[in-house]
């Protein structure tokens, strides 16, 4: 096998490809995204960084797609049916994602103890009832499947064999939060034929360019999966633009201390923060639409600023965004644009000056003042406004409990020393954002696709989740589906080396080539399960994780 | 899904704080608690947010106890951070930011008294009262009412509010004839100048939701709208559940939120409650959810079952004598302070107060100056183990005369009879010790 990386994400407006070899960017790719045709989108881009390239020397291909992100944005998943199994506690109605809902008979408490056993008959006659609704996809959750699986399993199996594709909650995510399990769950039921459709015909055009090497799937956290793993996780691919982004200025960009990454774009400007040089996650999951979910995510906030956004004046002052104008006016665009007012200054020197001039001339005349000084203030605004909405991040991460990758991050305050910029509009933003942030600004090399970059050399990452409770003798790992026995001495140290283990063989499974694996808790503790006054077991939690990286960076 | 109450959440669950390893108040105690909250989704409801606890400071120590030696050595950090989840849900409040909020930590408070020796029920400072003299502290003269629901009286919190006629204090709890700390009988109303603002519900073994929900209706709210305060304060203690392995009452989710939903609590400490398994995740789902002005009718333990539970009909009847005699005796407070004083300048009464945890005896004796105008000022003198002291407390809104009295007596205090002299002058919010000259 060979040695060369491709990187592919798909952006709001474009999309980028890299072809990268032992830590340099040998080409690149921009096309425009075509919502209604992402294949030709994707094709396109990687047939550009294909040619003249020998198929046999590439190691592996990364794609970062919108595709699920869109679907759900746009309410174009597929109907997937949920059957629910919640016992006592909040109405789960509450907070259901699908019409098609069934609330049925079984409770499992928070130690993984039965309170009422499932009704197979009551399944049976449920799945009866979806196939007569035409649905072939759906999701099984219950609550506290984590700390105990059987319910969700049977229910699977009393369902049969008829359906395309049945998501369970227990392997979604390790954590608690029955909501988030029955939404993440549906999600996975609801993209998978999405997600697997166009994955076969990504993989049927790669096979027809005599392409072997392995294909991998970016997901949110900045972890990548091998593609047909990421069938049970089509959930996980949702938002995985902005992990690209920050995985490629981590390759390109020496970061070891509390920085901003700003990914700017022609629609929006993506922020992310690192702390030690390692991305801050979501505490829980990623939120999308009215979707409150388990899919693990770097923390990133989307603002509507970007190259090609909407500018207008309001009562005597610029205002950016948060609506698309289309492109500037300088590229053919209707409307002028912060690029526009760019071209106008002279920053960006290529595009047709006359028209931008044109376009920011309109406003100039409502506003009063001379072109070049409309143009000005409009430049002006946008890099306000990015450095407003940064601060307010800043201030949010720093008043609510964030996790680090690795530590809890309770009581420490950020204080961004460096931001990264990258995305088209970088190098022009960059001196006027550095005034404005009073720190220092870097835009690394190959700003303009540190998107592909980054999903390119993203590592396969993966976490696991193990409960062990010595007073019933069970050990147990939700996500993958691991239930045994154990004796009643079975101590901490015994569950951190099952936890390892099991955590390294779902890594490889997943997709990981590295010789030597990294992994690393994230959480260890241990109580005591007391009765009557004397200690009669142990609870041990453990949480794993092969630690998010990347496998080449672009400085020495 | 959104809450009708904004509404606060502190969790401080001190996992790795324990009295001993197998101690009721040990480090898992709320670990099951937190497991439910977070599998039912509770902080993701729009409306509910999780605050975080701050770290209380000595200061806030010194201004409710008088701490032997010092508040230094009677605390650990997790004592500073609970009291501080406590104080950081007050403020939540009292800035508007939520209407109301309930401060899930741990170690608990309500037993700890004005004098700290040591730990007495797994207690070593009052949450409860640090955080109430905060609120008073920073946002000024407010009326509180502070109703424990623990299954223990609340003997700490009357304690400390015994002679404070702007601070109500109902407890309700086991009968102390056959619960530790054996107090909080009906007759003990309060000191002199604040009789009828300590009112003390004891209720027989084995009441149940009917038996709680009576007195909620009949005794605390009525008695709660004469006293028309600004704050209710609720010590949530959660043991007088059927599952308790401590007590031996019958009460239930269900009884808990629906006690919550009648008292509208602004804010909730938590106290006791010891079945870590199988009553709190319920029992504090259900207040939480009461408390946002969420339904609570789901949540229910898996083995509830109202009707074997139920009371019998003679601690109903029961329930209802005591019910009347309290109300009574609420009504003849003021006479029977008149009667009570008969001419008096001042009243003292004298104490043997057992630290059960740290197994410490002390012999306490006070004297407060009667006062129409102000709290009256309190000398104590406490002898113990830990050493002989005595302390002078100037209490908040103190009246002139009983200022410059309380300031005048400890300057003349004998230095050399003490270990250690207190001046606790919240006038001035000024908290002095001395140590033998």
């Amino acid at each position: 096998m060979g040695s060369m990386i491709i990187g592919l994400d798909v952006g709001g407006t474009h999309t980028d490809a890299a072809l990268i070899s032992n830590g340099e960017v040998l080409s690149n790719a921009k096309v425009a995204t075509d919502y209604k045709d992402l294949y030709s989108s994707v094709m396109g881009a990687l047939d550009r960084v294909l040619a003249g390239v020998d198929v046999s020397d590439l190691a592996r291909i990364v794609f970062s797609t919108t595709l699920a992100t869109n679907s759900v944005v746009q309410g174009k998943e597929d109907p997937a049916a949920l059957i629910i199994s919640a016992g006592p506690g909040l109405d789960p109605t509450n907070f259901l994602p699908t019409r098609d809902y069934y609330v049925v008979k079984g409770g499992i408490d928070h130690r993984g103890r039965e309170i009422q056993p499932i009704n197979p008959e009551e399944i049976r006659s449920i799945a009866r009832e979806i196939h007569e609704n035409y649905l072939t996809c759906l999701g099984v959750a219950g609550k506290f499947s984590t700390r105990n699986p059987t319910h969700e399993l049977d229910i699977k199996k009393a369902l049969g064999d008829g359906f395309q594709y049945i998501a369970t909650g227990h392997t979604v995510s390790g954590n608690l939060n029955f909501p988030r399990r029955m939404i993440t769950t549906y999600l996975n039921a609801a993209i998978y034929r999405t997600h697997k459709m166009f994955f076969d015909a990504v993989d049927r055009s790669l096979v027809s360019r005599k392409i072997t090497a392995p294909i991998y799937i970016l997901k949110a956290d900045g972890g990548t999966m091998g593609l047909h793993q990421s069938l049970d996780f089509s959930a996980q691919t949702i938002l995985s633009g902005p992990a690209a982004s920050v995985m490629g200025v981590l390759g390109l960009a020496r970061v070891d201390e509390e920085a901003v990454v700003l990914d700017v774009g022609g629609t929006t400007t993506d922020i992310a923060v690192l702390a030690d040089g390692v991305p801050l996650l979501e505490p829980l999951g990623i939120t999308l639409g009215p979707y409150k979910t388990l899919i693990r995510a770097l923390y990133s906030k989307s603002v509507g600023i970007g190259g090609d956004s909407r500018v207008r004046i309001n009562m005597g002052k610029v205002t950016i965004g948060p609506d698309r104008a289309g492109p500037a006016m300088a590229f053919g665009g209707p409307q002028p644009t912060p690029t526009d007012a760019m071209v106008v200054m002279g920053l960006v020197k290529v595009g047709d000056r006359d028209r931008a001039a044109a376009g920011i001339a309109g406003l100039a005349e409502i506003l009063k003042v001379r072109v070049e000084y409309a143009a000005e203030m409009i430049f002006n605004t946008t890099c306000r406004n990015i450095v407003n909405e940064v601060n307010t991040v800043i201030k949010q991460i720093n008043s609510q409990p964030v996790y680090t990758i690795h530590e809890f991050l309770e009581g420490r305050v950020i204080r961004p020393r460096k931001i990264i910029i990258i995305g088209g509009p970088a190098p022009h933003l960059a001196p006027r954002l550095r005034e404005l942030f009073r720190t220092t600004t870097i835009v690394p090399e190959h700003y303009d696709v540190a998107n592909a970059v980054g999903a390119g050399i993203a590592r396969t990452t993966t976490e696991i989740t193990l409960n062990v409770d010595t007073e019933r003798e069970v050990l147990y790992c939700p996500e993958e589906q691991r239930r045994e026995n154990v004796s009643p001495n079975f101590t901490k140290k015994d569950a951190i080396r099952v936890a390892f283990d099991l955590l390294t063989k779902r890594a490889r499974r997943m997709g990981a080539m590295e010789e030597k694996i990294e992994v690393e808790l994230v959480e260890d503790m241990e109580f005591n399960i007391v009765r009557n006054f004397y200690t009669t077991g142990k609870n041990i939690r453990i949480k794993a994780q092969v630690k998010p990286g990347i496998v080449a960076k672009f400085f020495s | 899904m959104k809450s009708n109450k904004k509404m606060g959440l502190v969790f401080f669950p001190a996992f790795d704080w324990a009295i001993s390893p197998t101690h009721p108040e040990r480090e898992e105690r709320l670990l099951y608690t937190q497991d439910q909250v977070l599998e039912e989704g509770l902080l993701d409801i729009d409306g509910i947010i999780e605050l975080r606890p701050s770290m209380a400071d000595f200061s806030d120590i010194d201004r409710v106890h008088i701490c032997i030696p010092q508040a230094q050595k009677v605390t650990t950090v997790s004592h500073l951070l609970s009291a501080g989840g406590a104080m950081a849900a007050a403020d939540a409040v009292m800035t508007k930011k939520v209407d109301c909020a309930f401060a899930l930590v741990r170690p608990p408070g309500h037993h700890a008294m004005r004098v700290v020796c040591g730990a007495r029920g797994f207690c070593n400072v009052n949450m409860e009262a640090i955080m109430v003299e905060h609120i008073r502290h920073k946002y000024g003269r407010k009326r509180v009412a502070i109703v424990d629901t623990d299954c223990h009286h609340g003997d700490g919190t009357q304690d400390i509010y015994w002679h404070d006629p702007e601070t109500l204090f109902i407890s309700l709890h086991q009968d102390g004839r056959t619960l530790y700390p054996g107090t909080g009988f009906i007759p003990e109303l309060g000191g002199t100048n604040a009789m009828g603002t300590t009112i003390n519900i004891p209720l027989p073994p084995h009441t149940s939701e009917e038996g709680f929900i009576y007195v909620t209706e009949n005794i605390i709210l009525p008695i709660l709208k004469d006293f028309q305060p600004d704050l209710v304060i609720n010590s949530a203690g959660q043991d007088n559940h059927y599952a308790d392995p401590i007590t031996d009452m019958n009460f239930s989710a269900q009884g808990y939120a629906h006690l919550t939903s009648l008292l509208q609590p602004d804010i909730a400490v938590l106290e006791g409650g010891y079945s870590i398994e199988d009553a709190l995740p319920y029992v504090n789902v259900g207040i939480i959810l009461a408390m946002a002005g969420l339904s609570y009718e789901h949540v229910k333990e898996p083995d509830y079952d109202p009707v074997r539970i139920r009371q019998s009909q003679k601690t109903t009847e029961y329930i209802k004598e005591i019910s009347e005699q309290i109300l009574c005796l609420y009504g003849e407070a003021k006479c029977r302070r008149d009667l009570f004083i008969r001419e008096r300048n001042s009243v003292t009464r004298e104490r043997r107060i057992y630290y059960d945890t740290d197994d410490i005896t002390e012999i306490q004796k006070e004297e407060i100056t009667v006062c129409d105008k102000c709290a009256g000022t309190l000398v104590i003198d406490s002898r113990s183990d830990k050493g002989n002291i005595c302390a002078v407390v100037i209490p908040r809104d103190a009246c002139e005369s009983c200022t410059a009295d309380g300031r005048e007596r400890f300057a003349r205090l004998d230095r050399q009879k003490y270990d250690y002299v207190y001046l606790q002058d919240r006038v001035e919010d000024n908290y002095i010790r001395e140590g033998r000259k």
